[in-house]
């Protein structure tokens, strides 16, 4: 069974159609890389799936469940779905620890002693070990947003959604947030990725997915998107992205 | 450019319809349990109310309409006192408290006694209880006198004003305090001195910030000028007190209490719908 599967998925804002109909899916350990400039409709594809925007037709379908029939506990469906933002958006009131391990314990209902050894056995594998009991306002950015990945990936979700990134972060630590994206493609997670970075997508992605004016003008693998696009906005993305 | 794109053109597909109609029919039950449990929730309090022993009698003294209708032309006559009284308060709270929190946000050393002063004042006055410092300067200040006779309503607005201005100037240094550093940064980069800094960036980011307090003191000093009765002007509630007096009925209160609340009530709403409207305008869409 597909870990996702997008049916025409329309999304509008007021006059707007950001989302025409577009279809997707993702088999278990796909990593599926989504390009295009800004305003493509990468970022509200994201924001559909994990059902912080509801779509105007068509249907989410997550592991043979639809999440956008109005039936559904949404809550418990983005329990399901792991995020990692732009912004980090951990919360600064909070140890890194307990930004880890809150949805464990809260959502997942994990006894205290089971969250924590298993936030801090993630947070050591990703050379984050000594900074758990830190603060997360006093990290850098880049290890900011690695402690938001394993708090994405800390309960095991089915898919993970990854919203450019490394989009906010200073070019030297943009490099070690990758490796770990690399880390858990390596594991096996199943992802959705938006991003700038051409030549990270280039190698963690098993297919490509160029947006454009809310649509998906062009699937492949790497090779073809990158040695031989097809479509001509494809070819004209390509072009001024890597030539800037 | 577009060549070879099919165009699309949407209407909604047989499944969205299924699930609007869902989504509408939800929303109509909810509507439904809303109505039946306020209907249950206000019929179960008025039951208890009624069947309480002494229900008749409060009833006869407090809620009496025909007293009511009697009481009401002397205590709009004095609500219109209070109204008075509220507009030059307001403007008065407005300039000190202004005036006191740009003071206290002032850098540098040759302003330190200005800043204690505004300090000093800013901590007395919010320490000292409303009517302490009605009778202090209602009863006090004529009495030094140096200036001519004045309406108690006058002393009552000037005592309310320099309450509130304290108040209010924390709430303005707080929310200029919340506008982040980096605008002060880039203000003074372009070449601002601190005064343009503070008026053209500092003030109305802070201010946009802080509008909801700053509501909702106005409305705790709506009420508030009901306190300047105390002095002796007729306002309200001394209206209301003086027909209390007259009937041996304490209607009359309650009459001043309503007009009160339908005073502050348009404010009220008015600041709900600022702080939802800045709510949306933070976070742009979203269901969350």
């Amino acid at each position: 069974m597909s870990v996702l599967k997008l049916n025409n998925v329309w999304k509008r804002f007021g006059d707007v159609e950001v989302l025409k109909g577009v279809d997707l899916t993702l088999e278990e350990h796909d990593v599926v890389v989504l390009i295009g400039a800004s305003g493509s409709g990468k970022s509200t594809l994201l924001r559909t799936i994990n059902l912080i925007e509801q779509v105007d037709d068509g249907q989410v379908i997550l592991s043979g469940d639809d999440i956008t029939d109005p039936r559904t506990d949404v809550d418990k469906a983005r329990a399901r779905i792991g995020v990692v933002f732009q912004q980090f958006n951990l919360f600064p009131h909070m140890k890194v620890i307990d930004n880890v391990t809150l949805a464990a314990r809260r959502v997942h209902k994990w006894p205290a002693a089971k969250a924590r050894a298993k936030g801090v056995a993630l947070l050591e594998k990703f050379g984050l070990g000594d900074k758990v009991d830190e603060y997360s306002d006093r990290l850098s950015g880049g290890q900011q947003q690695r402690v938001a990945i394993v708090r994405a990936i800390m309960t095991d979700p089915e898919l993970l959604l990854l919203d450019e990134i490394t989009s906010a972060l200073d070019p030297m630590l943009v490099g070690e947030v990758l490796d770990l994206v690399r880390d858990l493609k390596e594991g096996g997670s199943t992802m959705l990725i938006a991003t700038h970075e051409m030549s990270f997508a280039r190698t963690v992605a098993d297919r490509i997915v160029f947006m454009h004016g809310g649509r998906i003008l062009e699937t492949g693998t790497p090779e073809q998107i990158f040695s031989a696009p097809e479509r001509p906005e494809t070819q004209e993305f390509l072009a001024r992205i890597m030539h800037r | 450019m577009t060549d070879g794109v099919p165009q699309v053109t949407w209407a909604p597909s047989e499944l969205e319809l299924a699930r609007r109609q869902h989504r509408r029919k939800a929303s109509g039950r909810s509507v439904l349990i809303a109505i039946v449990s306020t209907i249950l929730f206000v019929g179960v309090i008025a039951l208890v109310l009624i069947n309480t022993p002494g229900w008749e009698s409060v009833k006869a003294t407090f809620f009496d309409l025909s007293v009511a209708k009697e009481s009401l032309p002397a205590v709009l006559q004095g609500l219109w006192l209070n109204i008075r009284v509220l507009f030059f308060a307001t403007i008065g709270v407005a300039v000190l408290g202004t005036g006191l929190a740009v003071i206290r946000s002032l850098r540098g050393p040759v302003w330190f006694p200005l800043r204690a002063l505004a300090t000093i004042y800013t901590d007395l006055f919010r320490g000292v209880p409303v009517l302490i410092v009605l009778f202090l300067v209602g009863f006090g200040i004529p009495a030094l006198e140096i200036f001519p006779r004045l309406p108690a309503g006058v002393w009552g607005g000037i005592a309310i004003t320099l309450c509130y201005s304290a108040y209010v100037a924390e709430v303005l240094r707080a929310g200029m305090e919340a506008v982040h550093p980096s605008q002060r940064i880039a203000a003074r980069s372009l070449g601002l001195t601190h005064a343009e800094t503070l008026r053209v960036v500092v003030i109305p980011q802070g201010l946009r910030k802080v509008i909801p307090p700053l509501m909702n003191d106005f409305v705790s000093m709506q009420k508030d000028v009901g306190l300047i009765s105390v002095l002796g002007a007729v306002d309200a509630v001394r209206a209301a007190q003086i027909e209390v007096a007259q009937s041996f009925n304490f209607t009359p209160y309650v009459v001043a209490a309503l007009l009160f609340v339908a005073l502050s009530f348009p404010v009220i709403r008015v600041t709900d719908h600022i702080s939802a409207r800045m709510a949306r305008r933070e976070q742009s869409g979203g269901t969350v």
